[in-house]
């Protein structure tokens, strides 16, 4: 295959920066995982609605219950994390605003991604309060 | 040296093909031989092209997964109010429960059936399948009539189980 690089380009290092392929496959990996996931998320929803402050507790004491709903959480930031860090990119071509952006996107995925897993693991793992039901 | 004054010539031998006037305006005789590009496809932007079943269903998935993102800081909240107890789990389901509530929930049941059916179209056309102009349609209207029965079947469960 002919090479269209310069050598000039390859001398300065433009070009990609050689770890695209690790997002590319992680994005995928993400999105097969949350496919039953998401269609899991929507039946517990259902399931859970009605059940008030108690229930919600108890249906989250459930190993299972518990499980699922941390892959979902954990594996839905990571994915639209990525997702809207790809839309910033897309649409935002000034760096100062772009690097904000990204920044901004970052620490809100991972943010209160770590929030809702704590917040999770807290209700599950504070036995006092599911045991009893 | 000479390489350099040929390739400063240049402007004005690229000028003379936009007429004799062009060589006294720089501009105008270069955004004119611009113009004289052959025709190329452009990229699908909402101005350009007309609306057709993939170009919808490509906004749509971006659009609904900007939603979700909405959605999982909802679902943060929910998981936080729980933790925090009784009273704010209270107030945010009867928050959710409410009118606006209402909407935007059922905007996101929308939104978390569109992305992921769509998710599953994005996936087969990763593995190098189903790229036929015709099929792609047929499978965007699919996965919108999916859209719209799925979340009409889970309202209808939701009404049913006491869920609303």
């Amino acid at each position: 295959m002919t090479s269209y690089r310069t050598p000039r380009s390859r001398a300065a290092g433009l070009g990609s920066a050689k770890h695209g392929v690790s997002t590319w496959i992680a994005e995928r990996v993400t999105s097969v995982a949350l496919v039953p996931l998401a269609l899991w998320a929507v039946f517990a929803a259902l399931r859970v609605a009605p059940m008030g402050y108690e229930g919600a507790v108890a249906w989250l004491y459930h190993p299972l219950n518990l499980t699922f709903s941390l892959l979902f959480a954990g594996l839905s930031f990571y994915h639209m994390g990525m997702g809207m860090a790809v839309i910033i990119e897309d649409y935002i071509h000034r760096r100062s605003t772009l690097v904000t952006l990204l920044l901004l996107n970052a620490f809100v995925w991972f943010g209160f991604g770590a929030a809702t897993i704590v917040a999770l693991l807290k209700v599950a793992l504070a036995t006092s309060v599911g045991v009893a039901l | 040296m000479r390489l350099i004054a040929v390739l400063s010539l240049t402007p004005f031998v690229a000028g003379l093909k936009g007429g004799w006037k062009s060589i006294f305006s720089w501009g105008e005789g270069m955004s004119d031989n611009v113009r004289r590009l052959p025709d190329r496809p452009t990229s699908p932007h909402l101005r350009v092209w007309r609306w057709h079943a993939t170009m919808l269903s490509s906004i749509l998935h971006r659009a609904s997964g900007v939603s979700l993102y909405a959605g999982a800081l909802i679902l943060a909240a929910w998981a936080i109010c729980l933790a925090v107890g009784p009273e704010c789990y209270a107030g945010y389901m009867a928050l959710l429960g409410g009118p606006i509530g209402k909407i935007v929930l059922l905007g996101l049941t929308a939104a978390i059936f569109y992305h992921t059916a769509n998710g599953i179209r994005h996936l087969v056309w990763d593995a190098g399948k189903a790229f036929d102009p015709k099929f792609s349609d047929l499978t965007a209207i699919v996965v919108i009539a999916f859209t719209v029965a799925a979340t009409a079947a889970t309202w209808i469960i939701a009404g049913m189980t006491g869920g609303l």
